[in-house]
C-alpha cells in the first residue's frame, strides 16, 4: 500500500492503495468513474482511455503508482468542456454514436489528437483513432465527426 | 407529411458520450457478490472428483446440485446443461460458480479448486451429425443425368467472433422468492423463460431487465440465458445481489461464435452452357451442443442460390457436433456462409465455361414472381437490376474489373449480390414467437412503446418513436421507450433476424393508429397488437416448402482492394453499397447499419482469423483476434433504394443483417480479381494468398 496524490477531474486527490493495482480498477471502484469502459484488459481497444496530462492512454495498463503527481481526465471530466460540446455536436450529426461502448474512449481520442493537431487530414485522424476499436460504425462516422469538429471548433485546440 | 426517413438526433446519443448511460457492468448494488465460473480444462472427460480447498465465511460454491428445475439452458432443445454434472464436452465448460465479496479471494479458492478427470478421446471431426435437413425444388436429378458439363467445387469459411466490445454481463438480485436479472441481453423473454425453467418458478418469480447494450451481433441472443440460469441458482441460494461480468478472453473463449462451414456445392450445365441444376451439401460445426445451430442450418440452406434463381436445386447439410465450443447465433445466421459460396461458385462457373461472369449472373438474377430456393414465391417487387447498375456506376465497376483482369497489378474489384429473408424462419413468427406489442397513453397524453426489443446500438428506441411520434404528429419526446423490462413490456419477441423494425415496428405502426382512432385528450388508453401471418404465407416445416418468409431485403456490395505483392497484405480501397430496406424509417440510422455491417462482414472475409487447435480457442482477445480499426476502413459510399414493403411501418423491411451478409463474397472477389486465383475459403488471409500463388 502507498499514499498516491494526483488529480482526478480537476481536483487533487489522495489514496491509500496498491501501486500496482489497475488505475481502470482505481477510477470506477473508488472514484466511480464508470465512464470509463474495459473492453479488452490488455491496453488494446481502448475503451478505458482516459488522459494523463493531456496525452490519451488505456487505463488498463498503468499502474496506480505511476500517476503519482499527474493530471487524469476520464470522460466524466471531460464532458464538461466545450471541447467536448464541440465533439459531442459533431458525433450527433454524423451519426457516430451506436452502442456507445467505445464512444467515452474515442471522445478521449478525439480530443488528445485535436490536441496535438487541431486540423487534422483524414488519414491523421484515422492514426489518431487506430487504438480505440469499433464494431458497430465501421469508423468513417466517427471520422467525418472528428473532422468536422476540427472545423467547428477552430481556435478551441 | 414529413418524410419519415429525413434523419432525427438518436435519442441516447447524450448519455453515451458524457459516460453516464449504465452498461452491466456499472451497475453496483449494496452487499453485491461477485462470481466467477470454474471451467472444464478438458475437451471431452467424466468428472471422478472434484476437491475443494476450504471455503472462507461468506464465500460459496454453486454447481449442478443446486438446481430447483432440469438442468439444461430453454432454448429448443434439452441439450446444454447449465452446470456440467458427472462428464464435460468442450474446454471451457461450466462446471461452478465461486461468489464472494472479494475478487482476489475469489481467484484463490478458484486455483485451489482439483478436479479429476477421466479423458475420453474428443471428437473434432465432422461426423457426429444431430440435424440433418434435406429439400428440393424442381428436378436436379434429371438436370445432371441430361448434363453435357458438371462444374464441382469446395468452398469453406472460419470462425467468426462477434466481438461486442462491451463483454457479456449480468447482475441480479432476489426479494423475497423473486429474482431480477439486469443484463446485456438482446432477447429479454428468453432470458426470462430460461430462468423460470431452471428455477422451476412461477412466471411472476422472474423478472428481467435490459442493461445499456454495448453491441451484440447476434452474441447476445442465446448466450446470456446461461449466464442468467446460472445467477438465478445462486441467488435462490445465497440471497444477496450477484454480479457475473466475463473479462475478455473468457469471453472469446466460451462463448458463441458463428459457425465454421464446410459447402461443397455442384452445377449441372446443359448443351446451351446453361445452369440447368444446382446442388448444395453443407456442414456447419455446431460445437458440443445444438443450441441454435439447426436454425442456423437452415437460413444457410434457404440461401443455396443466393440472388439467383436455379429451377431444378437439391439442398442438403448437417449440424455436427463436436467437442469445442458451441456455436450459435451471429447477425447473418448462416447466409454469410452460403451467400459466400454461391456468389464465388457462380463466377468459377463463368470462368470454367469462358462466359462473361456478370452476364451469367443477371441471365440468373432473381425477379419479381420467380419461385424461391423453397418454392415459395418472391411477391413483392425486385429491383436488383436498377441496384446492380447503380452500384457499378457508383463504383465504375465495368472499367475497373476489366483493367485489373488484364493487367494482374495486384489491384481488384468484387461485386457481391444477395439478398436476406425478413423476421424469423418459416412459420417462426406465427407458431412461436406470437409477438405482442401495447401502447400506452397516460392522462397527461405522453405515449409510452411496451415492447421487448432491445437497443443495442442499432437506434431502436429512437426508429420506434419517430414510427410513433409521426403517426400521431406529435413531438418525438412525447413519446416513451424506457429500455425493456419484463414486469411492464409484453412479449414482442427477441431482437434477433432482422424483425425488429418489420415485425415490431408493424405491430408498433398498427397499434399507433389503433391509439389515434381512439384517441381523447386527457385520457388515459392502452391498445395492443398482436402479429398475424398473411394468410398467403403457407411454409411446411418438415420439408422447406413454401414461403421461408414474409419478405426479403437486397443488396449489391462492391469492395475493391489493393494486395501487396510482397507481403500479400490485403488494403481496402473503396467500398459502395446499394439497398432495398423497403424504405428506411431514419436515413443516418441506416447508414450506420451499412457502415458498420459492412466493415464486420468484409472483415469476416479478409482479416479475422479465430482457429481452435484441439478445441482450444487460439485467439483470445483482439491483440491476436484482429477486426478492422480506423487504419483498415476504408471510404463508404450507400445509396438507399425506395422499395416499399406493404406490411412494414413506413414500407420498410428488415436492415441489420442485410448489410453484413455480402462482404466477404465482395471482397473475396476483389482479391481473387486482383490476385487471378480462385479463392474458396475464407477469410482471405496473406497465407492462403501465398498459397494460392504458388499452387492455386
Amino acid at each position: 500500500m502507498a499514499k498516491i496524490k494526483f488529480t482526478l477531474n480537476n481536483k487533487v486527490v489522495e489514496i491509500e492503495e496498491s501501486p500496482t493495482a489497475r488505475l481502470l480498477d482505481i477510477l470506477r471502484d473508488k472514484y466511480d468513474f464508470v465512464g470509463v469502459k474495459e473492453g479488452c484488459g490488455e491496453g488494446e481497444c481502448g475503451a478505458c482511455a482516459v488522459l494523463i496530462n493531456d496525452k490519451i492512454v488505456n487505463s488498463c495498463i498503468v499502474p496506480l503508482g505511476t500517476v503519482e503527481g499527474k493530471s487524469i481526465v476520464t470522460i466524466e471530466g471531460f464532458s464538461k468542456t466545450k471541447r467536448h460540446e464541440v465533439l459531442r455536436e459533431s458525433f450527433e450529426e454524423e451519426g457516430a454514436v451506436q452502442c456507445g461502448f467505445c464512444t467515452p474512449g474515442m471522445l478521449i481520442a478525439s480530443e488528445s489528437l485535436l490536441n496535438t493537431n487541431p486540423h487534422p487530414t483524414d488519414e491523421e485522424i484515422k492514426i489518431g483513432l487506430s487504438g480505440n476499436l469499433c464494431r458497430c460504425t465501421g469508423y468513417n462516422m466517427i471520422i467525418k465527426a472528428v473532422k468536422s469538429a476540427s472545423k467547428k471548433g477552430d481556435g478551441l485546440w | 407529411m414529413k418524410d419519415i426517413s429525413k434523419s432525427v438526433r438518436k435519442v441516447d446519443s447524450l448519455i453515451k458520450m458524457s459516460g453516464e448511460a449504465k452498461y452491466v457492468s456499472d451497475i453496483k448494488i449494496d452487499g453485491m457478490l461477485y462470481a466467477k465460473t470454474v471451467r472444464s480444462s478438458k475437451s471431452k472427460a467424466i468428472i471422478k472428483k472434484i476437491t475443494l480447498p476450504v471455503i472462507p465465511e461468506g464465500y460459496h460454491i454453486i454447481d449442478h446440485t443446486d438446481i430447483p428445475g432440469k438442468n439444461f439452458v430453454k432454448i429448443i432443445f434439452e441439450d446444454m446443461p447449465v452446470f456440467a454434472e458427472k462428464t464435460v464436452s468442450y474446454y471451457g465448460e461450466p462446471i461452478m460458480l465461486v461468489i464472494g465479496e472479494d475478487k482476489n479471494i475469489i481467484t484463490d479458492i478458484i486455483s485451489n479448486i482439483e478436479i479429476e478427470y477421466e479423458e475420453v478421446t474428443p471428437l473434432f471431426e465432422n461426423t457426429n451429425s444431430a440435424i440433418n435437413y434435406h429439400f428440393t425444388k424442381g428436378d436436379s436429378n434429371k438436370a445432371f443425368k441430361n448434363a453435357k458439363k458438371i462444374i464441382k467445387d469446395d468452398y469453406d469459411t472460419g470462425y467468426q467472433e462477434q466481438l461486442y466490445i462491451e463483454p457479456q454481463g449480468m447482475i441480479g438480485y432476489i426479494e423475497g422468492e423473486k429474482v431480477t436479472l439486469i443484463g446485456s441481453i438482446q432477447c429479454p423473454y428468453y432470458v426470462k423463460n430460461a430462468v423460470i425453467s431452471i428455477l422451476e418458478a412461477e412466471e411472476d418469480q422472474v423478472r428481467v431487465k435490459q442493461a445499456v447494450v454495448g453491441g451484440a451481433f447476434g452474441g447476445k441472443e442465446e448466450f446470456p440465458s446461461l449466464m442468467a440460469c446460472q445467477l438465478a441458482v445462486a441467488l435462490r441460494k445465497i440471497k444477496k445481489p450477484i454480479k457475473l461480468i466475463y473479462e475478455r478472453e473468457e469471453d472469446m473463449e466460451v462463448t458463441t461464435k458463428r459457425h465454421p462451414a464446410w459447402i461443397h456445392m455442384e452445377a449441372a450445365i446443359n448443351d446451351k452452357n446453361e445452369i440447368d441444376g444446382l446442388t448444395a451439401k453443407v456442414a456447419i460445426d455446431g460445437g458440443a451442443y445444438i443450441g441454435l445451430s439447426g436454425v442456423v442450418l437452415s437460413r444457410a440452406l434457404i440461401a443455396s442460390t443466393g440472388a439467383y434463381t436455379i429451377d431444378n436445386i437439391e439442398v442438403g447439410g448437417d449440424v455436427f457436433l463436436t467437442n469445442t465450443v458451441p456455436n450459435g447465433a451471429f447477425r447473418g445466421f448462416g447466409a454469410p456462409q452460403m451467400l459466400f459460396a454461391v456468389e464465388m461458385f457462380i463466377q468459377h462457373i463463368a470462368l470454367e465455361l469462358e462466359l462473361d461472369p456478370l452476364e451469367l449472373r443477371l441471365k440468373y438474377l432473381a425477379k419479381q414472381g420467380d419461385a424461391t430456393s423453397t418454392r415459395g414465391k418472391f411477391r413483392d417487387p425486385i429491383i436488383m437490376n436498377d441496384m446492380i447498375n447503380k452500384g457499378m456506376e457508383m463504383s465504375d465497376y465495368k472499367n475497373k474489373v476489366k483493367k485489373y483482369t488484364e493487367q494482374g497489378i495486384y489491384k481488384g474489384i468484387g461485386m457481391s449480390w444477395f439478398l436476406h429473408g425478413c423476421g424469423f424462419t418459416g412459420s417462426g413468427e406465427a407458431n412461436h414467437i406470437k409477438a405482442l406489442v401495447k401502447l400506452q397513453k397516460d392522462i397527461d397524453d405522453k405515449v409510452t412503446i411496451l415492447i421487448a426489443a432491445v437497443d443495442m446500438g442499432q437506434g431502436v428506441q429512437t426508429t420506434m418513436k419517430k414510427i410513433v411520434a409521426q403517426i400521431l404528429d406529435i413531438p418525438l419526446d412525447q413519446v416513451i421507450y424506457n429500455k425493456p423490462d419484463t414486469d411492464l413490456v409484453p412479449d414482442s419477441g427477441p431482437t434477433v433476424a432482422s424483425r425488429t423494425i418489420m415485425v415490431v415496428g408493424g405491430l408498433v405502426a398498427r397499434a399507433t393508429k389503433q391509439l389515434k382512432e381512439k384517441w381523447v385528450d386527457g385520457e388515459a388508453i392502452i391498445v395492443s397488437e398482436r402479429y398475424k401471418q398473411p394468410e398467403y404465407i403457407k411454409w411446411d416445416e418438415d420439408n422447406f416448402i413454401g414461403d421461408a418468409y414474409p419478405a426479403y431485403s437486397w443488396g449489391v456490395n462492391i469492395v475493391e482492394v489493393e494486395v501487396s505483392p510482397i507481403t500479400y497484405q490485403v488494403s481496402l480501397v473503396g467500398i459502395w453499397s446499394v439497398y432495398d430496406v423497403g424504405k428506411a424509417i431514419d436515413e443516418r440510422i441506416i447508414m450506420g447499419q451499412a457502415d458498420g455491417g459492412i466493415l464486420q462482414g468484409v472483415g469476416y472475409g479478409y482479416l479475422e482469423v479465430m482457429k481452435n487447435v484441439n478445441g482450444k480457442i487460439q485467439h483470445k482477445n483482439v491483440t491476436d483476434y484482429i477486426i478492422p480499426t480506423t487504419g483498415d476502413t476504408a471510404p463508404m459510399e450507400t445509396f438507399l433504394m425506395d422499395n416499399p414493403y406493404p406490411l412494414g411501418p413506413y414500407g420498410a423491411k428488415g436492415a441489420g443483417e442485410l448489410t453484413l451478409v455480402g462482404g466477404a463474397p465482395a471482397v473475396a472477389l476483389a482479391i481473387e480479381n486482383a490476385i487471378n486465383k480462385k479463392v474458396k475459403s475464407i477469410p482471405v488471409t496473406p497465407e492462403y494468398i501465398m498459397e494460392l500463388m504458388k499452387n492455386g
